[in-house]
Formats: structure tokens, sequence, C-alpha cells
């Protein structure tokens, strides 16, 4: 008896012992604010999931290097603790789970898709500790009354949208006749509802609505019926295998359409693995190098641009770009609340109103930034079969004017 | 529900025309897992994955300047030693065992390679372009990518080279019998573990021929190889084991009637419609199955 009491005595010295050492690891240690965040770093999202993490890197890199995070007239620096989430969300809501109770993390960055941040949620909000993501924008995250969730980029509902209203602009204000393609998952499906509203707003009119399956590589089918309906305008999403399909069957199907509106170009490649095919398409993006929006560490789009190629080898995808941008919101917050409390920081969260090289930032009350539209680019060849994605809409950023209709296939 | 099939005649002939081009091609997956089924009594869930590493091969010969169609002579090759080394680690030690065992051991191969490819090759969406262009019949009214109609063909080709050499070759012949009694084969001399390593090595020559086609038809991802594996799995059930011709008709028909269903209800339930078919064939068979018992007694 006596001993069992010893080592029950023993075990909790041990465990009260473990518990505060752990607690004081937490957040804030010496000069270092430390973040957590699972990322896809292995499994299907994982080419995503590291241009998120070197988004998040270049970004703690840069603000540490000019002077940190003031708080309380100190001066911080930034950390994170990654974790490799699989892509896969229940090891994500894990991951999560141990970054708070165990590593003792108060702050979240978000992880890549909507899906991973759909699990994340709801622990980060149990917990009441502020995530600013910027790799999920389905709608859904926002309608869930969640109070401790910022997501930096625009929902997924506003994707497509601006395509319809383009073509509505290009037929004289006149509603237009849409086919819609998309895949059965919940990004895919929030962009299909956002096309569905702008079609009932102009007056449209959807002639073909097919839902492709999860593991989609052949849409013969909805082509050969675009082809009997023709439509005015084409729009598809199923991420980047969606794009390459469509771009490869519609070329190799000889489909004319006037206008073909697609998302997931940038991290398809399109031009890259498709050359003048793909020319004409247009895609919806978060974020594209032209923008003029400014701020004080990466100067403007074009700027980052070359510094992220200098650093990672290869051009900025979007992904990266909205990954770097959620670390100054985080500094912005900080800053301003000038505090380490969580409410305070998630009360100056919810107050931001900032313009940053990615785009300006203010949150709505369900945590998704109203302040920035999505940009539509074309892709564009000159005739020695080079392809340039260039800005067409809106028409406050655009490089180059829309090419439309696109041309039939028997005149290129 | 959409009838819009019925009311063009034309979509009816490319429906159909796209489901038996796409058949004949699953046709010859399915032909590899009937194989060593028959033979080993092995249920391959890897086989779609052998399928997948079989486009990458083409897609790398691609990014290297190479035509991607090269690879239905390179990747069958690469991927016969492939399969040999799979067998020598892996098979040999449940090809005695029971279903049960084999189709977990194949799970575990099938993990495996899904992220071994994803490590090595990175989760994009890759496609290789054969730059075969299209074929337009019936007045524009049809259009047939090149690219299928030559992986149709490659599949035949090759389909019948393996029927000539199954009939002709010594080899050919030992695994024929291996597949009618193990037992018997082995006490006249057959070297089955010989066999059996030839038979799942021609299986994975063959995935790998239909990974280099699938490459430059479709698109390929580390983690797209359980749909093939499942639609190989149907045909083999519907046609039975060691029936060639069986399963290519049984291919082609599940082909066709993928695509329209995909015309009918829509395209979300395209795999679904496969999988109530599957019920629907074994539920018959089952109720044939019990009359003859009856007429048996």
């Amino acid at each position: 008896m006596k001993l069992n009491k010893i080592i029950l005595s023993f075990v909790s010295a041990l465990v009260i012992l473990f518990s505060t050492s752990v607690v004081s690891f937490a957040k804030v240690v010496g000069d270092k604010i430390i973040l957590g965040a699972a990322i896809s770093l292995t499994g299907k999202y994982s080419s995503n999931g590291v241009h998120t993490q070197n988004g998040y890197n270049m970004a703690v890199d840069r603000i540490n290097s000019m002077g940190g995070v003031k708080v309380g007239g100190k001066t911080y620096k930034f950390d994170i603790i990654y974790y490799d989430d699989e892509s896969n969300p229940k090891r994500a809501a894990q991951l999560a789970e141990r970054l708070i109770s165990q590593d003792g993390v108060e702050f979240m960055l978000g992880p890549y898709s909507s899906g991973l941040t759909k699990a994340i949620a709801p622990v980060t909000e149990k917990y009441g500790v502020p995530m600013v993501e910027a790799n999920g924008a389905s709608r859904s995250l926002f309608t869930k009354g969640y109070k401790y969730l910022f997501a930096v980029l625009a929902p997924a509902n506003l994707y497509l949208d601006v395509a319809i209203d383009l073509a509505v602009e290009k037929n004289n204000g006149k509603g237009v006749t849409v086919a819609m393609a998309f895949e059965q998952d919940a990004f895919s499906q929030d962009v299909r509802l956002g096309v569905l509203d702008a079609i009932k707003r102009t007056g449209s009119k959807k002639v073909i609505d097919d839902k492709l399956p999860k593991e989609l590589n052949d849409m013969a089918a909805t082509l050969v019926k675009v082809k009997q309906m023709k439509p005015d305008v084409l729009v598809v999403s199923g991420h980047t295998k969606g794009a390459l399909t469509a771009i490869r069957q519609i070329s190799e199907m000889k489909v004319d359409v006037p206008m073909l509106a697609m998302t997931h170009c940038d991290a398809a490649k399109l031009s890259k693995q498709h050359g003048k095919n793909s020319q004409y398409a247009l895609c919806a993006s978060q974020w594209h190098k032209t923008l003029t929006y400014k701020d004080d560490f990466f100067k403007d789009g074009m700027t980052y641009d070359a510094d992220f190629t200098k650093e990672f080898g290869y051009a900025p995808p979007y992904q990266a770009a909205e990954s770097s941008a959620a670390l100054l919101v985080f500094k912005d917050a900080f800053e301003r609340a000038n505090s380490f409390d969580q409410k305070k920081v998630r009360d100056a969260l919810a107050a931001t109103n900032m313009q940053t090289f990615y785009g300006n930032i203010k949150f709505a009350e369900g945590g998704q930034n109203v302040d920035k539209p999505m940009v539509l680019f074309q892709v564009m060849c000159d005739d020695a079969g080079k392809c340039e994605n260039k800005v067409v809409a809106p028409t406050k950023w655009a490089s180059a004017k829309l090419i439309h209709p696109i041309p039939s296939w028997s005149e290129r | 529900m959409d009838f819009m099939v019925f009311q063009y005649p034309m979509i009816s002939v490319q429906a159909c025309l796209d489901g038996i081009l796409l058949g004949i091609l699953f046709a010859l997956i399915a032909y590899g897992m009937a194989l060593q089924w028959g033979v080993m009594n092995i249920i391959n869930i890897a086989q779609g994955d052998l399928v997948i590493l079989g486009g990458y091969i083409a897609y790398f010969m691609y990014l290297y300047g190479i035509h991607p169609a090269w690879g239905v002579i390179v990747a069958p090759v690469i991927m016969y030693f492939v399969g040999i080394v799979i067998y020598k680690l892996v098979i040999n030690k449940v090809v005695d065992r029971d279903l049960f065992i084999s189709i977990l051991a194949t799970f575990g191969i099938s993990i495996l390679f899904m992220q071994l490819m994803n490590f090595a090759f990175g989760a994009d969406v890759v496609l290789a372009n054969s730059d075969y262009g299209t074929t337009m019949l019936f007045n524009n009214n049809v259009v047939l990518p090149n690219s299928k109609i030559f992986s149709a063909f490659i599949s035949i080709l090759f389909a019948i080279c393996l029927v000539i050499y199954m009939k002709k070759s010594k080899l050919g012949r030992a695994i024929r019998a291996t597949a009618q009694n193990a037992r018997a084969a082995k006490i006249l001399g057959v070297d089955t573990e010989k066999v059996y390593a030839a038979t799942f090595g021609i299986n994975a020559a063959l995935c790998g021929v239909a990974g280099a086609l699938i490459s430059i038809t479709f698109t390929i991802h580390p983690y797209m190889g359980l749909p093939y594996t499942i639609r190989s799995f149907m045909i083999v059930i519907v046609a039975g084991l060691g029936n060639l011709p069986g399963v290519a008709m049984s291919g082609m028909g599940l082909g066709v009637f993928e695509e329209f269903a995909d015309y009918i209800l829509g395209t979300e339930f395209r795999i679904g419609s496969v999988f109530l078919l599957l019920v629907l064939i074994l539920v018959y068979r089952r109720f044939k199955l019990s009359k003859k018992r009856e007429y048996l007694k």
C-alpha cells in the first residue's frame, strides 16, 4: 500500500512538473512568438502544402529581419511549429489538439485546403485560439459562426461569378447561357453556388449542370453535351485534375465555346503542360503578381515574385502569396492589441483593415476577407508558343484586353 | 434524368464509341488481373497502382523529350521486373494462403506504392501529350481523339500477342497448366514457383502498357489507382476467370454502360452505377446457381 502511494505521488508530481513545463513553453518564449501549423507535407495536398509552408517561412524571415513584432515596448520574433497532417483531416484535427494542449501554442496558422481547415476550426474554436488561415475558401467555413477563424482570402463562391458578369457585359448586358461542370467536393460546390447566384442575378440560364466525380479524369460526356447545346460560357472547377482534363479534352474534341472559365490553372501549370492548347482559358485567381497592392515588407507583387523565386527557385503561386499575407495580418493584430491575450488579439484581428502586397484585408462577421476581389487572368500565347497569364478582369488591374469570343478550333 | 442522349442520335453513337474505346483499355488491365487471379488465386488490390506507375514511366519519357507512345514498349519491360521484385519480396509468401491474407498484403503494397510515388514524383496531376489530333466522323458530329483510338489499338495488339504466347510458348502452357491444377502441374515437372513469378511479372507488364496509354489519354496522379483496380475487379467478376473473350466483351460493355449512365443519370452517378451493376450481376448469378442446385438434387 505504502509503495503504491509513493508511486502514485511520484507519478502525479511528474505529471504536474511536466504540465507546468509545457505551459511555460507556450506562445511566447523569451523574445519569440510561437505559432502552430499543421501542414500537408505528404499526401495528396503535398505540393500546395509546401507552397503554403514556403509562404509562411518567407514572411517569418522577412518580418523578423525587418524588426519583428513590437508588443508592450518589447520586440518579438515569429517562430512556427510545423506538423505534417498527411493531407488527412482527422490527423489535422489531432495535430491541432496537440499543438494547443501539449505544445501550448496559443495562436495558429491555417493548413492547406478547405477540407483540412474545416477539420481544425472546431478545435481552435473550442480552445479560443485565434487562427489566421490562408487556404480554406469554402463558404461553409464562414457560416458556422466561428469567432476565432480569420481567412485572408476571398470565399469560394466569389471565384467564378466574375466570369459570368464578364460574359454578360460582353453580351451587351443580356443574360447568357451557361454550362457548368463541378467536382463533388466542398470547394467546387461552393464555387458552383456562386455561379448559380450570378446566373440568377444577371438573368442568365444554365443549360448543363454536371457534377464530376472525385476520381475525375474523363469529362468527354460533358463536352459532347457542350458541343450540342452551344452555351455562351463553360465553367469548370475540379482542382488541378479538372483544369488539366478540361483543356486536354476540349482541344482533342475541338469543342468551340466563346468563353471558358476555370479554377486552379495556376497550380495546374496549364500553359506548361498544354502549351498553346490552353490559350484563351480564363482562370480565377486569388492573386497575381501584377496587382498594384503595396506593403512595407514585401513592397508589391512584382518584388514578392522576384524575392520568392530567388529564395525557393520557382515563381510563387497564389497559395504562397496568401500564406505570407497571413503572417502580416498576425503581426498587425499583435501590435494593435499590444498584448498576447487571446481575446484581445482576436478582437484586434476582427478589426483588421489593412493593405498587403496580396490585397486589402478586412474581415466580415464570419471571418472571410471581404475587401479583396478575385482576379481573372487569361492564358495568352505568342506565335512562338510562349504562354503567359495576363489579368483581364476586374478592369482596374487589367494588363491586357480580354479576347472574346474564343476563336474556333478551325481558325486556330 | 436526362434523355438528351436519345434525342440526338449522334450522341448515342458518340457514347457507344467512347465506351468501347475506354472498355478495351479497361479490359487489358482486367485481363492481367484475371490471369494472376486464376493462376495464383490472388486478388491484387495494387493493380491500379501498378497502372499508375506505368503511366509515370511514359510521363518521364515525355519530360525528357521522347514521345510518350514509346512508353508502351519501355513501361512493360520495366514493370515486368518491378512485378518480379514484388513477387519475390511479398507475393510468394502469401500465394498459398487464403484470399484474405493476399488481399491484405496487396492492399499494403497499394498504400506503399501510392506514398512512394507521391514522395518520388510529387502530388501534382500530370499527363503526357501525344499530339495525335482528332478524328471527326459523321459530318463532325462525332469526335474521337486519336489518342483513344491508339490506346484501344495497342491494347488489342497486346491482348492478341498474349493469347498467342499463352497457347504456343512453353511458359504459356506451363501457366495454363498451373492455373488448371497447380499440384498436378508440379508433379508433372512444372516449376510452379517460376510460373507464379512470371505470371505476376506479366500482369505488371500489362499494367505498365495500360498506364502508358492512360498517361497519353487521360491524367495520372499517385492516388488515382483505386478506380482502375475496382473496374478491373468488376470486369473479371462479370466475365469469370480464364475467359479472354469474356473479359474483352465485359470490358467494352462496362465502358458503354458507364458512358450511357453518365449521359442519362448524370456524371455523379457514373461510378455508382457500375457498383449497382455489379450487385445486380452477382444477385443474378446466385439466382441462376441456386436453380442449378435444385436441378442437381
